[in-house]
């Protein structure tokens, strides 16, 4: 499992560096691709199988967060019908998101800009 | 000078980024991640009898922690101009980008400043990821079948 995580973790990288370097698009372009690409790649619960297999690898990429993000939505959908898409969009994101928001106030009231 | 001329000497004073290479390192530093969140979680799992679950959590936040703590510290940019994509592609990109939009805007305020431009960089990630799951978990619940 722990070569899996390298090896899928890596392969990731390795696509974003290729598409980084022989086109013209930005780190962001790439980052919200990988994020509907993760999407995608959950609509018929193949991203599942894929961290059932990789483990902790496939949970760090960007690309989990799409999965994550339409995994809630569509175990909500799934208990409470159509409207259960918006209720439980972040239902599995929160953390991460909110660890983020916490963390980058903090850090950006304790430190300043180093220019 | 004409224009072919000075795309020749423009060409000659580029710097030449080798692109193998860069993909290389991108790969190794990638998967060295991976491999990391993947040790953190077989460790809390074995040792400290977390759930599964649980510890992929404890994984994803101390790894946001350590992304936004290296931006905040100034040398998160050192490390991406040495290993690449493998920094930016997992969840420590993330954290980095709403760290530093956070820091470049702090100087316009707590409201105007951090409050409005937290998102400048990562809100791409976060509109489009939910844009794209709404998309497809429509498209998947009109389909059916859902288990």
């Amino acid at each position: 499992m722990l070569l899996y995580s390298f090896l899928f973790c890596g392969f990731i990288c390795l696509l974003g560096q290729i598409i980084l370097d022989n086109t013209k698009l930005t780190p962001g372009h790439i980052t919200s691709m990988f994020v509907c690409l993760g999407a995608f790649l959950d609509c018929f619960h193949f991203y599942d199988v894929i961290i059932e297999k990789v483990g902790g690898g496939a949970l760090l990429p960007i690309t989990s967060f799409g999965h994550s993000l339409i995994h809630g939505a569509l175990e909500k959908a799934d208990s409470s019908g159509f409207l259960g898409i918006f209720m439980g969009m972040f239902d599995l994101t929160a953390t991460g998101i909110t660890c983020a928001i916490v963390f980058s106030f903090i850090f950006c009231l304790l430190c300043k800009p180093k220019d | 000078m004409n224009k072919t001329q000075y795309e020749v000497i423009a060409n000659r004073h580029k710097a030449v980024e080798n692109k193998f290479s860069n993909s290389i390192i991108s790969f190794f530093s990638g998967g060295l991640v991976g491999l990391l969140g993947e040790g953190i979680i077989e460790i809390l799992c074995n040792y400290y009898s977390y759930a599964r679950d649980d510890a992929s959590t404890i994984m994803i936040v101390f790894f946001i922690f350590i992304g936004s703590f290296f931006t905040a510290l100034g040398f998160f940019d050192n490390l991406v101009s040495i290993f690449k994509c493998g920094l930016l592609i997992p969840i420590t990109g993330f954290a980095h980008s709403m760290t530093s939009s956070a820091m470049d805007y702090r100087k316009e305020g707590l409201i105007y400043g951090i409050g409005s431009n937290m998102f400048k960089l990562a809100g791409n990630v976060i509109l489009y990821g939910i844009i794209s799951a709404w998309f497809f978990g429509t498209i998947r619940y009109l389909i059916g079948g859902l288990t």
